[in-house]
């Protein structure tokens, strides 16, 4: 069945809340409207205001309580309306959330998710279209991923309610509504990256908002006779760095592309760990295509401000003339 | 039994200042805004006063000994601490800040383990979920929306509000008058009240958050704080353990039946610096102390069980036996806490060690096993 990644996410947190009582949604807004995006659809109407939990406005308060609630046994999935609301919770991220897991010595379990809608490409107004990834990579005690299509979504929000650690959940806004086959099945691990496209001559790793681009850059690569192989990262931390290496081993090429600004960015961490371990290997640098190290442009600007399918191809003829 | 409200204007103090019980001279006197509850044990009140004076006392010898690196102490606290703890019931969930060594003490934790953090060999000490006592939260105010989720919880397992004394539970949740400031107490005050949800905050409002006195906080009383929210707030005279007893008693009370939260003030004053690490007379004045240190927590307990006469030296010689043996229980322990492996560094920083941790942890290893010493076997070699 075709559907689109926000009904994919749906159905996702529906089979969730159908399979273990324990599970609760909280958010602004993600009751009775359904949540700004409509992730949260008729939810509440199926499984009431106790597990659905329109929460007053205040970041703090979502993350900050679902502690509480996982110390108490249940399984909280929070949503962050818009990732440049997020800022307000990171006190409880970072110092209680990916933390009081080690801090007790293993006693604690705190099985929170927290759905982030993310990246630009929409429109919007300013705080609506940041790229907070890195951040919560860069923190011990949290896995961070995000989906790139429907069947990801689906897979990925069960696996990651599943999760007994604190799942940060990106979801790339711009492809919400973009519709793709949705099957159940038995789902990649949550931590493994999947090859999307083989190739031989260069291997371009993207996640979440930039992998379609990707893939579309490989294909124009293609009528010009170069074989790329596109990665979809899906999960930054943990790092699923064996598929990565494997591929560039082979190609001796490697690229990374994200929305997030290039300076110390998710491609640094890529580019020192591939020249790490390829370093003989390699044919040419690792090459990042970025966004730039500045705030998110107003959205008359966000096309060509956001990397895209020109620059990802101006970068491989960069690598494949080195 | 119905509350009687404390009487507060918009920018007064309450009208007759915080409900007491119990003067500075020790003298019991009822209070006609809350009722002194019955069956209270003045005697294993003082002990645990006593005896929590007692660790702090210690605990501070044991940083200036170098055994610690850092002791918050709750001298001048005592009564806010104990007589709160004693209105718990068992099922009842504490989250504390890093200064409730009191309440822990009452929870039943082993003493030594409150060292640990403040010793450098833990990140936490305990297993919060033993004695229903949460782990020292060290920034402010974190812990009210852990308290105020846990309470969430509390009422979607339907223990609340069944009259089943055993059975219903509430959240008793610590803070100090500098989280009243933060925002995140402020959000926990807002959802606790418009979810009416089972959980008593406890303000111990000591005067200062470090260099910071409470005019620097608030321009209304601590408890009027809790009428915007649309709950009550009573103030009580921190220093009294009886006010402290029944106030917490009456709110958690309150909570476990079904009626919502409570903002309790107790009114006391931090007699030591903020930490070891603190110089109190860089901000305020001694006389400001010593004006506190006569209205002191324990002595007018101890005052009002001797004039009553049911106590003699016999009991007061024995308090002191138990104190030297608190005293060192903590030494000895204190000195044995294992400094942990380093592999418990890299360990529970999730439920299974991913791969690039384990890597990490292997060089780790390597590099220690090639005869390099810790930091910690370097000082142990110069002893």
């Amino acid at each position: 069945m075709s559907i689109s990644m926000v009904k994919a996410l749906n159905n996702g947190l529906r089979k969730a809340l159908q399979d273990d009582p324990k599970v609760l949604l909280m958010g602004e807004d993600i009751g009775r409207l359904g949540g700004v995006f409509r992730v949260t659809d008729d939810l509440q109407k199926e499984f009431g205001s106790r597990r659905v939990i329109d929460t007053p406005l205040g970041e703090a308060g979502i993350v900050g309580s679902a502690i509480g609630l996982a110390m108490r046994g249940y399984r909280p999935v929070c949503e962050i309306q818009f990732d440049g609301f997020v800022y307000p919770a990171v006190n409880q991220i970072i110092s209680q959330l990916a933390k009081l897991r080690h801090r007790s010595g293993g006693v604690i379990t705190l099985p929170v998710v927290i759905r982030i809608p993310f990246g630009g490409g929409i429109g919007s107004i300013e705080h609506h279209s940041e790229s907070p990834e890195v951040y919560f990579a860069h923190t011990a005690g949290l896995k961070v991923v995000t989906c790139s299509n429907p069947q990801d979504a689906y897979d990925m929000i069960r696996q990651a309610v599943d999760d007994d650690d604190p799942v940060i959940f990106l979801e790339p806004k711009r492809h919400y509504w973009t519709k793709g086959e949705v099957t159940d099945g038995t789902p990649p691990p949550l931590a493994r990256a999947r090859v999307l496209r083989a190739g031989t001559d260069a291997t371009l790793i993207a996640y979440g908002p930039m992998v379609p681009a990707a893939l579309e850059a490989a294909d124009a690569a293609a009528e010009e006779g170069h074989s790329v192989e596109v990665i979809d990262l899906r999960s930054l931390s943990p790092l699923d760095l064996d598929t990565v290496r494997e591929s560039v081993h082979r190609t001796g090429r490697a690229l990374v592309t994200h929305e997030a600004s290039l300076s110390h960015g998710f491609g640094a961490e890529l580019a020192a760990r591939i020249q790490q371990e390829e370093f003989h290997f390699l044919e040419a640098p690792v090459l990042r295509i970025t966004g730039y190290d500045t705030p998110y442009p107003p959205s008359r600007l966000e096309s060509d401000w956001l990397p895209g399918v020109d620059r990802i191809l101006d970068a491989l003829d960069h690598s494949l003339s080195y | 039994m119905p509350r009687k409200q404390t009487k507060s204007t918009a920018d007064t103090q309450p009208v007759d200042g915080p409900i007491q019980f119990l003067s500075p001279e020790g003298v019991l006197e009822p209070d006609s805004r809350l009722e002194l509850p019955s069956a209270i044990d003045l005697l294993a009140l003082h002990r645990d006063m006593a005896l929590v004076r007692r660790l702090d006392t210690e605990a501070i010898a044991l940083q200036r000994q170098g055994e610690l690196g850092l002791w918050p102490s709750l001298r001048g606290q005592e009564a806010a601490q104990v007589g709160a703890a004693h209105a718990l019931a068992e099922q009842d969930m504490v989250f504390p800040t890093y200064r409730e060594h009191g309440v822990a003490w009452c929870r039943g934790l082993d003493p030594v383990s409150l060292l640990g953090i403040f010793r450098g060999s833990t990140l936490g000490g305990w297993n919060p979920y033993e004695r229903r006592f949460g782990l020292y939260t060290l920034v402010i105010g974190a812990q009210t929306l852990h308290a105020v989720g846990y309470a969430m919880g509390l009422v979607r397992d339907d223990v609340i509000g069944s009259g089943d004394d055993t059975r219903d539970t509430a959240v008793l949740v610590f803070l100090g008058d500098g989280a009243l400031s933060e925002g995140e107490t402020n959000e926990a005050f807002l959802w606790a009240a418009a979810q009416n949800l089972p959980v008593v905050f406890f303000c111990q409002n000591n005067q200062w958050a470090i260099s910071a006195p409470y005019s620097v906080q608030s321009r209304v009383p601590v408890a009027q704080r809790a009428t915007g929210f649309g709950f009550p707030g009573v103030s009580v005279d921190g220093n009294d353990v009886l006010a402290c007893l029944a106030a917490t008693r009456e709110a958690l009370t309150l909570a476990r039946s079904g009626g919502g939260p409570t903002l309790i003030e107790a009114v006391t004053y931090r007699i030591n610096a903020h930490t070891t690490a603190d110089d109190a007379t860089r901000y305020r004045p001694s006389a400001e102390t010593d004006e506190w240190a006569a209205k002191d927590p324990l002595e007018r307990l101890r005052l009002h069980l001797t004039a009553r006469g049911d106590v003699g030296e016999e009991y007061f010689a024995d308090i002191e036996r138990r104190e030297q043996e608190l005293a060192e229980q903590l030494r000895a322990g204190c000195r044995a806490l294992p400094t942990p492996d380093h592999a418990s560094s890299f360990e529970n920083t999730y439920t299974e060690m991913p791969a690039e941790l384990r890597r990490q942890l292997a060089e780790h290893s390597e590099y220690l096993a090639a005869g390099f010493l810790t930091a910690d076997q370097e000082i142990g070699a110069t002893r």
